[in-house]
């Protein structure tokens, strides 16, 4: 086998190599349910079919799909302006956790006035947490050329055990009866994000989660910003020649995604986990780097990949209660699929040949 | 050595790749003792018809002979052993290993470190290549690192030497110096295949030649019974018009550089050295030098990706040293750089898409921030119908023009821009002959507009062709500039820097 | 706080053990990175290679047999990485990040139903005499094999890298593939090779950490020792023997800060808890503002494609 490079990238394959790499994870993953014993037709089905469509299960799941959905979007939209210009945070999920923090304790802080003025001020803490935690590894790289990969992941083991010591100590709930975890924002009607529209399992993370789809999609299709982001991905030095500042491209991208991914967590925090905890983080800021791989790096891609990615989470929920799955399948599954689509992605710049025909 | 058979002969080799037919039915034969030619343009099939030879691509059909026996080197590690040795164009060196490190990669069976050095030390003693088997060879200038693949040739006395286009890194002087180890090499029986499209080059050295246009032989000729003008007409196989001066007379003085003296941006690059220069309206400067002399750092200066000290560069008396690219641009101030795929337009993207890269606050392409693609798409029509770029149409990605068309649409660019001040790198490097000659012309006609144009370029004979004045660049230093109609080619070498530390060769025989 | 119950003695010896595993899976990152290849996905190797090891030893009973497969299974978890950044061009930051997400949840997988056992002991290597002598007995010659292992694998590969032409030409790969190339090297299979070796370490590295430092099973037990060990390989510009000294440098600082939370120093346990990972930032700051030419090889984490 050969591979040949091709005079353009082909749009076709663009599109086709995420639907291919779903269903090559899907034969794979049945045969990895097969090995655990598991019917691998029901498996796929009760991951994939029945969260949405089984009527005894549907009513509690489709909902569901959003409030997981809502996180990895809102995150990896922030990831994907990043990657496409070759700036490698992978510590989202330490901003996550900040974010959450952040927009936990400046709630708290107003803890029982009941002021319309609290929800806003926590959308800004979150945000504004998540941002600056993010650039510690952005300025690092800007002013010491440290490498950000390995800063904003190592901050990640920082970030858990801050949000243990605070689970444990500052914002820990005084009525707790010394149990770790703070008070529950869900019952402080001022700091609640709550469901919108009720069965929908709409809430505020939502709504931002599709304001930051079409915001980064006129970003990289119709702004400057955006264009000069693709360029210093694809071609550092083009970019520096068309007057991108490196250092400042750094900056941004690492501060939209560590603010969005600290309003994720706000908005978790503040809904559907309702409180601080030890364990507070479930691992949304990882599986985002899968969800915007798939997606293409692309802000609609990224929104359908989400959507998918949400529903391995349920599905593989209900699998473990329904078929006594391993949680940690679904994890397996995840990873599988984003090796699948790392290895059909070449199709898109590269024709496969067989043998040696060289012929024209 | 002292049969009369050929050493190598090729009998109809053929190479397709998908889309091109690199080599068609390629067929001579290189004789012991002799310099063989290899002439032909850029895209005529040289580097293909090399590499087969070295082992490194396979014929899809046709023969290769070594004394008469069948020979198809697997790799080039079968080639060496069979006596091939070559010298790249780009060479194959690693900047962080030492020279001896380096030459003992390009060796079958290298002898160990010590022994080597010292034979390394007696190669290049006797043939007048002085090396350091020591140095770290990214410190090296150009002309150093091509004595290091010469000296790995030469140690493994080869039967064949294959040199692709070995001039290009070296001043007149040294190329006179080359030559005579060359012919020294020959005298002593070896052969050797001289790939070139500078045809002096070739009249002056080779026995024979070979010539090459679009994968097919065109000619075989003794290249001494032919003027420069009949090999040129073979090689492009069409006659090219020098290009013409407008000739108006220069203006004001629009560029001014003084005394700039910059650090390397990175590890191996040139530092820039109290350089000044001043360039006036309708006038080209051109700046020579052998690669590697601070060229690229230079273009940077200009263009504003290497910021300089206040008051350092001029445009109409105002600093714009100390401003980026983006506001360079506003004022008029335009460049090229060398790499077209990957620095002055970005390989992945569409015509319109690199338009956009340079043009977008002179053309109106922006605003607030917000881009006009249909603006964009039209301002790249009109660059690929201006200037002849041959392509489908602007939503082609840039990777996927020729060199010659890429090349064109890329100055074109910014010439339709008309700008007040234009500096290019290379603008011809690795273009063929009518490309080349339609890009000289455009920058003329740009000068004859009353632009100030600045061309660096390694191509004398180009920039002989078309500046009114001439500066060297050597180290990183700038000669004072000098007319270039009063210049012979002697003083230019020596503006160069002259043959350098090349010596002579001390054997003969 | 009773700060007499550290035994600086005990402390120094437990210190060789806690680096052990950092220098597993970073001598073997290095000689990936010399070939020109960054993998990202040392932490999923390591678990990997926890689990394998871990499982392995418990059912044979032989810590021996449990290393061996450790070092297979991360190999192959490797070859992955290989398959995909060397054959199918993909891109190698994000493949590395796959790596670790899929090992992570592959070992899990597997580990479900090794909670709470324990493995067979790993044998302490008899020094004889050397082992009875005061403080230096205790520090130097008192440990189980693999700390010695691991000492002796940095030795032969910095002798590998500076003596050998296989070094060399590993070397020369890392810096110019291209050139490489031209001179008829096969890069993608030097890389490949190199990949292997890279991913066998750290399998080895995390079957010590579930073999001999903890030693149980516990999901994601790695905790992000295979990212120090990323950091570690450029805290060590690159060469063999600074890895030893990046490595003794973490383990003495994840060791301090363990016997400090034992002693009851006033601080929160957390903030010592996190000490070791912002420490290694701030030794990584240290180590990239120092000198502007890097010392990285040139081709690190860029895709390689023969055009002929």
């Amino acid at each position: 086998m050969r591979l040949e490079k091709r005079p353009e990238p082909s749009r076709a394959w663009m599109v086709a190599t995420p639907v291919l790499a779903v269903i090559l994870t899907m034969i794979a993953g049945g045969v990895m349910f097969a090995l655990l014993g598991k019917d691998p037709f029901v498996a796929i089905r009760t991951i994939f079919w029945d969260p949405l469509f089984n009527e005894q299960f549907a009513a509690y799941s489709r909902p569901q799909l959003l409030v997981k959905a809502a996180p990895l979007i809102l995150i990896a939209i922030g990831l994907s302006l990043g990657f496409r210009a070759g700036v490698w945070n992978i510590g989202a999920e330490g901003q996550y956790i900040i974010g959450a923090i952040c927009g936990a304790a400046v709630g708290l802080a107003f803890y029982p006035a009941d002021l319309f003025i609290v929800f806003p001020l926590m959308v800004l803490a979150g945000a504004l947490g998540g941002f600056l935690w993010a650039m510690i590894p952005g300025l690092l790289r800007v002013r010491f050329g440290t490498n950000e990969i390995l800063v904003s992941l190592l901050l990640v083991y920082v970030a858990e055990q801050l949000v243990a010591s605070m689970a444990l100590g500052p914002l820990r709930n005084p009525e707790g009866g010394g149990f770790p975890g703070s008070r529950n924002l869900q019952q402080y009607s001022a700091a609640s994000n709550g469901e919108l529209i009720a069965g929908t399992g709409m809430h505020w993370g939502v709504v931002a989660a599709f304001i930051s789809v079409i915001f980064a999609y006129i970003l990289l299709n119709r702004h400057l910003t955006g264009f000069h982001i693709r360029l210093a991905g694809q071609s550092p030095r083009a970019a520096r020649f068309g007057g991108v500042n490196p250092g400042r491209l750094v900056l941004f991208c690492m501060g939209v995604s560590g603010a969005l991914a600290g309003l994720a967590g706000m908005f978790e925090v503040s809904g559907p986990a309702g409180q601080i905890g030890i364990d507070f983080n479930v691992g949304y800021g990882f599986t985002a780097i899968i969800v915007a791989f798939l997606g293409r790096l692309h802000p609609v891609g990224i929104l359908l990949a989400g959507l998918l990615m949400a529903l391995t989470y349920i599905g593989g929920e209900l699998a473990q209660f329904m078929l006594g799955l391993p949680s940690a399948s679904i994890q397996a599954f995840q990873g599988m699929l984003l090796f699948f689509l790392l290895a059909v992605d070449m199709l898109t710049n590269f024709r496969v040949r067989i043998g040696r025909g060289a012929k024209i | 050595m002292n049969d009369t058979g050929p050493l190598l002969a090729i009998d109809g080799v053929t190479k397709a790749y998908p889309g091109v037919v690199a080599n068609d039915n390629v067929s001579f034969t290189i004789h012991p003792g002799k310099i063989h030619a290899l002439l032909g343009e850029n895209g005529a099939g040289k580097s293909t018809l090399v590499k087969m030879i070295y082992g490194l691509v396979r014929p899809d059909s046709g023969a290769m002979l070594m004394h008469g026996a069948p020979f198809a080197p697997a790799s080039p590690s079968a080639a060496r052993t069979a006596g091939v040795a070559m010298v790249f164009q780009h060479f194959s060196l690693f900047d962080a290993l030492d020279v001896a490190e380096n030459i003992s990669l390009g060796m079958e069976h290298p002898p160990p470190r010590r022994t080597l050095a010292e034979r390394i030390r007696e190669v290049s003693e006797a043939y007048g290549l002085p090396l350091d088997p020591t140095r770290r060879v990214g410190d090296l200038s150009a002309g150093e690192r091509q004595r290091i693949e010469i000296v790995r040739c030469l140690l493994q006395d080869p039967k064949l030497l294959i040199m692709d286009e070995p001039t290009s890194v070296l001043t007149p002087q040294e190329v006179e110096i080359l030559f005579r180890t060359l012919r020294q090499l020959a005298a002593e029986g070896t052969s050797i295949l001289y790939i070139s499209h500078k045809l002096e080059e070739i009249r002056t050295l080779c026995d024979g030649a070979t010539i090459l246009r679009l994968g097919r032989v065109v000619a075989e000729c003794i290249p001494a019974e032919r003027s420069a003008g009949d090999l040129a007409e073979m090689m492009v196989g069409q006659t090219l018009k020098a290009p013409e001066h407008a000739g108006g007379s220069a203006g004001e003085v629009v560029l001014s550089v003084t005394g700039l003296s910059l650090d390397p941006t990175h590890a191996f690059g040139t530092r820039l050295r109290d350089v000044s220069f001043q360039v006036r309206a309708g006038e080209v400067l051109g700046i020579g030098g052998v690669a590697g002399n601070g060229q690229d750092e230079l273009l940077a200066a200009l263009s504003g990706e290497t910021l300089a000290p206040i008051g350092a560069i001029t445009v109409n008396g105002r600093d714009i040293g100390t401003s980026g690219p983006t506001a360079r641009r506003e004022i008029g101030v335009l460049t090229a750089p060398e790499e077209r795929l990957g620095h002055a337009a970005a390989p992945d993207m569409s015509l319109t898409e690199n338009a956009m890269l340079t043009g977008y606050q002179r053309k109106g392409l922006a605003k607030n921030g917000f881009l006009d693609w249909r603006r964009a798409r039209s301002f790249a029509e009109e660059i690929i119908k201006t200037y002849d770029v041959r392509t489908p149409g602007p939503g082609k990605a840039a990777r996927a023009l020729s060199g010659g068309n890429l090349q064109k649409f890329v100055i074109g660019r910014e010439i339709l821009q008309e700008p007040l001040v234009l500096a290019v790198n290379q603008p011809t490097w690795g273009v063929d002959a009518s490309a080349a000659a339609a890009i000289r012309q455009a920058l003329l006609d740009l000068a004859g507009r009353g632009a100030a144009v600045v061309v660096i370029s390694q191509d004398l004979d180009e920039l002989m062709e078309i500046s009114d004045r001439f500066s060297a660049l050597n180290e990183g230093r700038l000669s004072p500039s000098r007319p270039t109609h009063d210049l012979s080619v002697e003083d230019i070498g020596l503006m160069l820097g002259g043959a350098h530390d090349m010596e002579v060769a001390h054997v003969s025989g | 706080m009773n700060l007499s119950a550290i035994d600086p003695v005990l402390l120094i010896a437990s210190l060789m053990v806690a680096a052990t595993p950092i220098i597993l899976a970073a001598i073997g990152e290095l000689v990936v990175e010399k070939s020109g290849v960054l993998n990202l996905g040392v932490e999923g190797m390591m678990i990997t290679g926890a689990i394998c090891g871990f499982g392995v030893a418990v059912e044979s009973g032989s810590p021996v047999l449990g290393f061996a497969l450790a070092a297979i299974g991360g190999a192959v978890l490797a070859m992955l990485f290989g398959l995909l950044t060397q054959v199918l061009l993909s891109n190698q930051v994000a493949t590395g990040l796959a790596l670790t997400l899929f090992g992570l949840g592959i070992s899990a997988l597997i580990g479900q139903s090794y909670r709470g056992i324990s493995p067979p002991a790993t044998t302490r290597l008899d020094m004889g005499p050397l082992s009875d002598l005061p403080v230096i007995g205790r520090i130097l010659f008192s440990h189980d094999w693999m700390v010695y292992f691991a000492l002796a694998l940095v030795a032969v590969v910095w002798a590998f890298l500076k003596f050998t032409r296989g070094g060399l030409i590993l070397r020369a790969v890392g810096e110019n593939h291209e050139a490489a190339h031209a001179l008829g090297y096969k890069v993608v299979r030097i890389r490949l090779m190199a990949i292997a070796f890279g991913g066998a370490c750290a399998g080895l590295g995390g079957a010590y950490i579930s073999l001999v430092r903890v030693p149980q099973w516990t999901d994601g037990m790695t905790a992000g020792a295979g990212w120090i060990a990323l950091a570690i390989v450029v805290f060590a510009s690159w060469r063999a023997g600074r890895v030893l000294l990046g490595a003794y440098l973490f383990g003495g600082i994840t060791v301090l800060q363990l016997n400090l939370q034992a002693a009851g120093v006033p601080v929160p346990v957390e903030v010592l808890s996190m000490s070791p990972y912002l420490i290694t930032i701030a030794v990584l700051v240290l180590m990239t503002s120092g000198r502007r030419g890097n010392s990285a090889p040139a081709m690190l984490g860029r895709l390689f494609h023969a055009s002929s």
